[in-house]
């Protein structure tokens, strides 16, 4: 993995692969602190103490093509090799929640990457879940609620090219713009 | 800023418009992009991203694109898998390049780009 963002995209799938509805996706930039922390919620089947206390091992995984899983392994340690720190929590059928922190002029920390793409993709490649996306900083904090957007869209799907060229558009000047895009 | 007032008009706006989807039939091409951590890893990014694009660029009605999880070959990640008039086509180390081609030789003309097929790597 080369971007954070990818990381983030990587443990949504985890999520919509664990049945979630509803995944919340937090970016919050603090340069005056020099802390970045990423948060990913879900309200999928959630996991067991035993799974939840391996789950940072890479040779645990849910998958059956192969024992080896490296998508929370990876994002732990992209936050722990960057002055930050990882933690995980879950409950089964309730959900899973994973936070990461950075400290952004930590010479190790990736760049955050092409989140906006990121976050385009994951909304429009999964209509059947919901999605609520929040970039904050200490000056500004922005919201993007499918919920809403499918309230307004009815039965037009999100894949329609003008309404994927409205949701891109959305999440550069009102997502994006809360970091100014370069991280 | 952008407000979702202006989706509400742009929803106007396609009502009115006749939808040619509707018609595309039973001919539909699905292709699928392999989007675990050995995908993203490896670049599937960029590649679904180039893929939606080009079928956008050339109005492509009849093709349906979608990730899926890991197909289970992770060194030959990034895969694409065509279905194409009753076939499975399985398209390996891909790049946003590659893709434009499968795109323009395989989807839009019917060559298949054989030399991006497993059987080849």
């Amino acid at each position: 993995m080369r971007e954070l963002a990818l990381n983030i995209l990587d443990i949504a799938e985890n999520s919509l692969a664990a049945g979630a509805k509803l995944i919340e996706i937090v970016l919050g930039v603090y340069r005056e602190k020099d802390e970045m922390s990423i948060m990913i919620r879900d309200d999928g089947c959630g996991m067991d103490k035993d799974t939840l206390s391996r789950v940072t091992d890479p040779f645990t995984t849910s998958r059956t093509t192969r024992s080896v899983g490296m998508g929370i392994p990876l994002f732990k340690f992209s936050a722990e090799s960057a002055g930050g720190t990882f933690s995980i929590f879950s409950e089964r059928g309730k959900g899973t929640k994973v936070l990461a922190t950075y400290r952004i002029s930590h010479i190790d920390r990736m760049p955050l990457g092409d989140f906006g793409g990121v976050i385009l993709q994951l909304v429009t490649m999964n209509e059947k879940v919901d999605f609520l996306v929040t970039v904050k900083s200490s000056e500004r904090q922005e919201t993007l609620d499918t919920r809403e957007v499918r309230n307004i869209l009815g039965e037009v799907s999100f894949r329609e090219p003008q309404v994927r060229a409205f949701l891109k558009e959305y999440i550069q000047e009102n997502l994006v713009s809360v970091y100014g895009g370069r991280l | 800023m952008k407000s979702l007032e202006e989706l509400r008009a742009l929803r106007e706006k396609m009502k009115s418009q006749t939808d040619n989807r509707a018609v595309a039939g039973s001919d539909e091409t699905v292709i699928k992009v392999g989007m675990a951590t050995c995908g993203i890893a490896a670049g599937a990014r960029p590649v679904l991203t180039t893929l939606l694009e080009e079928a956008e660029k050339r109005n492509l009605h009849n093709v349906s694109i979608s990730q899926t999880g890991c197909i289970g070959l992770c060194r030959l990640e990034p895969i694409v898998e065509v279905f194409k008039d009753g076939q499975k086509y399985t398209y390996v180390l891909m790049t946003p390049e590659k893709a434009k081609k499968v795109i323009a030789d395989h989807i839009v003309n019917g060559n298949v780009c054989r030399e991006f097929l497993i059987g080849e790597n």
